[in-house]
């Protein structure tokens, strides 16, 4: 069998991408779901299962795309291969829903 | 030939099926609850549906508490129903919603008695409602008999990637076969309410989701409240979700391909000759959702779960599925179905979706669910607005 993605995106092009296991700084092996195009990146934090880190560099209000989608903003500037959730993202649909 | 129905339920007199046999004791408000379970003690095999509103409630409100009662008490899970009520006027009008399925149904008030003649009277009744059901036997089913349920709960991101599109290969399936499936949490799909939209199947059907939709959303949005923490959860939080949006993506990600045939509002039940895809206006909490579903008609529910949500509901079977391998683990007891697989690549979805499709024919069937065993009964209202 194939070796288990470090990591999984929904579809090429996303600007995050998801921790397939409990992952550690480093070069990782990735998959895009929809694509089933082998990715690679460089993750700069420790991240959980199930949590998320860049893929490009993001400037700050610049559109965080997954499943192809707008899926939130950067609310603060954040670096190709850094952590991303409620600490430099947030919702552009419900503005009040701030961190 | 010769060979077993794949599917099997119970027909009803008024020509709705269920996979499940329950005699209920259907308290109509909060006051009747004790009365009502304790009918359900003194004959073991039914089953008491406690619950914590149906008194001075008016309008909209009070019409969706009938909805709500009256439904359960139709749906196809339900051979025979006992109400039980304070009054004699609101119990007598929920017992002649659902007698008129021709289901055998008694009702009983308390005042002018006290709990104690009435849980003697009910008893009486329940006690013949319950060996008369036992004799009800299984028939063949097809999907078209059975109406299927969708809501998924603490979700995180692998609901996205694993369980949710599993439950998309069962929810188009079973419309293939002819069945009709219900999804909601209306709030739980923004960001994505325009995938819904392009999906209707025509502008009438687009026009009653999109204002069904911009009134949840204007009602959240008048009180002002900040909503992180609640859309997305904490639970959703740890799991990575950060955004309404991107949960909302993975919540779609379980509505199947088929196009959105209706709208409904919370517990109406549709059309029984129009089946496909139906939207119903629901919350987006896990008890509610449900309950308002099975008031519907929904005799079986598939529950997508990240983090690993324990709920169930008393008449409608409730299946878990997760693609969280932690959740697998360290919540076993609580999953019926284990897709981690799909997400380490050991197999694809068409096979995902046919590992889901045995663990729905055999719950079909009579196999309990893992909600089921472990007594999961939410049974639990929605209410619109304060009580008068």
């Amino acid at each position: 069998m194939a070796k288990v993605p470090d990591f999984l995106l929904h579809h090429d092009g996303d600007s995050v991408a998801v921790a397939n296991d409990d992952l550690q700084p480093g070069t990782l092996q990735g998959l895009s779901v929809k694509e089933q195009t082998p990715h690679t990146a460089v993750l700069n934090h420790a991240i959980p299962l199930g949590h998320k880190f860049a893929l490009k560099d993001h400037a700050e209000g610049e559109a965080i795309i997954k499943y192809g989608i707008k899926v939130g903003i950067a609310s603060e500037p954040i670096k190709k291969g850094d952590y991303v959730h409620t600490h430099n993202m947030r919702s552009y649909r419900w503005e009040a829903s701030r961190a | 030939m010769g060979s077993k129905p794949r599917l099997t339920g119970y027909r009803r007199p008024d020509g709705s099926m269920g996979i499940r046999n329950h005699v209920i004791i259907l308290p109509v408000d909060d006051l009747s609850n004790a009365a009502a379970e304790a009918v359900a003690k003194v004959v073991p095999g039914t089953l008491a549906l406690p619950h914590a509103f149906g008194r001075l409630q008016f309008g909209e409100d009070l019409e969706l508490t009938f909805r709500t009662l009256i439904g359960t008490g139709l749906n196809g899970n339900v051979a025979a129903v006992i109400v039980i009520g304070i009054e004699p006027k609101w119990t007598e009008r929920v017992a002649a919603g659902i007698a008129k399925s021709g289901k055998p149904v008694a009702s009983f008030s308390i005042e002018g008695k006290g709990d104690l003649q009435t849980i003697a009277d009910a008893a009486r009744v329940a006690q013949i409602f319950l060996q008369d059901a036992s004799e009800i036997q299984r028939e063949e089913a097809t999907a078209g008999d059975l109406i299927m349920s969708i809501k998924c709960g603490e979700s995180d991101t692998t609901s996205g990637l694993g369980s949710c599109p599993t439950t998309s290969q069962a929810v188009d399936r079973w419309v293939a076969a002819g069945g009709t499936v219900f999804f909601g949490e209306t709030s739980e799909l923004t960001g994505g309410e325009h995938l819904i939209a392009d999906r209707c199947i025509d502008d009438a059907c687009r026009r009653a989701f999109q204002d069904t939709y911009d009134n949840y959303i204007k009602v959240i949005e008048s009180t002002g409240a900040n909503l992180l923490g609640s859309q997305p959860t904490q639970g959703n939080i740890a799991g990575g979700l950060t955004t309404i949006e991107e949960k909302a993506l993975g919540n779609i990600a379980k509505t199947g391909s088929v196009p959105v045939i209706g709208v409904l509002k919370p517990a109406e039940a549709p059309d029984r000759n129009k089946q496909g895809l139906y939207f119903m206006d629901t919350s987006s909490a896990a008890a509610e959702c449900v309950t308002l579903m099975a008031a519907a008609g929904a005799v079986i529910h598939l529950f997508p779960t990240g983090q690993g949500n324990v709920i169930g509901n008393p008449i409608e079977p409730v299946l878990k599925l997760t693609a969280n391998k932690k959740t697998a683990a360290t919540m076993k007891e609580h999953i019926d179905l284990d897709v981690s697989g799909l997400l380490r690549q050991e197999y694809d979805l068409i096979k995902a979706g046919d590992m889901m499709m045995e663990v729905i024919e055999r719950t079909v069937n009579g196999r309990l669910c893992a909600a089921e065993a472990l007594g999961h009964r939410e049974y639990t209202f929605t209410k619109l607005y304060i009580s008068a």
